[in-house]
């Protein structure tokens, strides 16, 4: 047995933004334990509940994240409808749907390009952004913004997509299916994309269970978990199987995400397919919000978990938000064990975390 | 061999003109719905502080005395609820981001002093009609009372 030291990676270091702290104990060139802390960047969004009312949480819950904020938006307000009995129109189900595709798309294109990143092939990097910036700029042009929408409100959406813009998306689809094939095959097949990724940090679908991980790092691993499934907005009407791989590797976790990308491009045809012609985009909404509600929705990163409790005055009692990233980090830290310490950066970048959004 | 079919795409790119622009020499065009600031037609407004109460940040302030509207544009987070909740609908959301600045400045709007007068004066009209409308009210409830002091009489 070597002599055992702790080196502190992060809050800042060279891999990814994202200011995750975890102190290695190593032996050797081996991690023998990861333990992380958190709490660095707190903002303190849910308690300010009591301050806020509850359509302006709206706002303050998309900002939780700046890559999936159309999702936050739209399970708190999924959670506050159920809790006011409220039917949103179906034309504003399938808006919210296509959005929530388009933000999975951005959000797993941003990923891929920072894993080329991460393993040192620059070129694919810049090709991944490269196809991120056209599902950008279908979101800037409907939403009226890069990354936060702000088009959710409780009740419905805010803005329609109109007829042209509907055709915009296929046409930018169809492009981005395109280019996508070619860096597929590089991600997929290239000797030196392999050589990093493949058997690297291999988790069972059973130590997936016992840790509770979800979103694509569960997937990966063979557990077929999806809230899609659950049947919040359009999801109902289209169709799609979850993507699972049994290797639980980084080149799995690889696969799944890339594969998911070609499904959303899939999701999106459809929903712009089955489209509802009706102009109705929100009901009014009266009274306040009295009673509690646990919302479950699938976000790029996994299952993000909304409890929002009311009690029948314009600031709700308590909201909590538990976020993918917070369930992904003790199957993190499992993944580290007993492995090299040249590839801690890689493999904290395939849970594709998200600490901003973790600690709110 | 995944090489070679890296290869021409990266071998396109190398001929092909830059992806991204050279802002701001060469400037962005927004898209219509692009959510960049507030703007404010000031004469329209009532003063009604419905925005203020909306804002999810607290960055607008309204003061009916002065006739002005007020924001905060750092502290804006350009969500447009206010613009959702003005029943006047003069607020509108328009493309193009606010320059970052070294310090925090509150930009205020005045309304233009015709409409300060015009509006003065309405509501002098309003305050003098609730005044008549009060009088011919307790003139009639003391003619009523008066008739109802008669009839028990007869
Ligand atoms: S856009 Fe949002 S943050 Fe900005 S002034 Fe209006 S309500 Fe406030
Ligand atoms: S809501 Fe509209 S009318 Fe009322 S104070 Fe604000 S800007 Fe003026």
């Amino acid at each position: 047995m070597g002599k055992r030291s702790v080196i502190p990676y992060g809050p800042q270091h060279p891999v990814l933004p994202e200011p995750v702290h975890i102190d290695l104990v190593v032996e050797d060139e081996r991690v023998v334990e990861a333990i992380p802390s958190i709490g660095f960047i707190h903002r303190g969004l849910e308690s300010l509940v009591d301050r806020r009312d509850f359509n302006q949480m709206t706002y303050v819950a998309e900002r939780t994240c700046g890559i999936c904020s159309f999702q936050h938006g739209m399970g708190y307000c999924e959670a506050v409808e159920h809790i006011m009995g409220v039917e949103v129109p179906d034309r504003a189900k399938f808006l919210r749907t296509l959005w929530a595709e388009t933000s999975r798309m951005h959000s797993h294109l941003l990923w891929l390009g920072l894993l080329a990143d991460g393993f040192g092939f620059e070129n694919l990097f810049y090709q991944c952004w490269r196809v991120r910036e056209k599902v950008l700029d279908i979101q800037e042009m409907t939403a009226g913004g890069r990354l936060i929408f702000s088009v959710n409100k409780v009740g419905g959406v805010l803005k329609d997509v109109t007829d042209d813009q509907l055709k915009f998306i296929l046409a930018t689809m169809d492009e981005v299916e395109a280019e996508l094939k070619v860096i597929k095959e590089t991600f997929f097949e290239d000797y030196s994309v392999k050589s990093r990724l493949v058997g690297v940090g291999v988790l069972t679908a059973e130590q997936i269970n016992a840790l509770g991980a979800v979103g694509p790092f569960a997937r990966a691993s063979g557990v077929n978990v999806d809230m899609r499934k659950l049947g919040y907005a359009a999801y109902p009407h289209i169709d799609f199987e979850p993507i699972t791989s049994n290797d639980g590797d980084c080149y799995a976790r690889c696969y799944v995400r890339m594969m998911e990308v070609f499904q959303s491009i899939d999701i999106i045809r459809q929903v712009i397919a089955k489209m509802p012609a009706e102009k109705d985009l929100a009901v009014a909404v009266k009274g306040n919000p009295d009673g509690e509600y646990f919302m479950r929705v699938e976000q790029p990163r996994g299952e993000a978990f909304y409890y929002v409790k009311g009690n029948g005055t314009p600031n709700l009692e308590r909201m909590r938000i538990r976020t993918p990233t917070f369930a992904n980090i003790p199957g993190l830290c499992e993944m580290l064990k007993n492995t090299e310490l040249a590839d801690i950066g890689l493999l904290i970048l395939t849970i594709d975390p998200c600490i901003s959004c973790t600690e709110r | 061999m995944a090489i070679m079919k890296f290869a021409p795409q990266a071998l396109k790119n190398l001929f092909l003109k830059p992806v991204t622009t050279t802002y701001p020499a060469e400037p962005y065009v927004y898209p219509e719905r692009s959510r960049g600031h507030i703007e404010i037609s000031i004469d329209d407004c009532i003063s009604c502080g419905m925005c203020v109460r909306a804002c999810p940040c607290g960055t607008l302030s309204v003061d009916r005395a002065k006739g002005t509207w007020s924001i905060d544009r750092m502290d804006c987070i350009a969500c447009g609820f206010c613009v959702e909740k003005c029943p006047k609908k003069c607020l509108t959301m328009v493309p193009g981001y606010q320059t970052p600045g070294g310090d925090k400045k509150t930009e205020v709007f005045q309304k233009s002093p015709e409409v300060m007068a015009a509006e003065e004066a309405k509501r002098k009209e309003a305050a003098e009609k609730a005044k008549a409308a009060a009088a011919a009210k307790a003139a009639a409830a003391a003619a009523a009372k008066a008739e109802g002091q008669e009839t028990p009489a007869q």
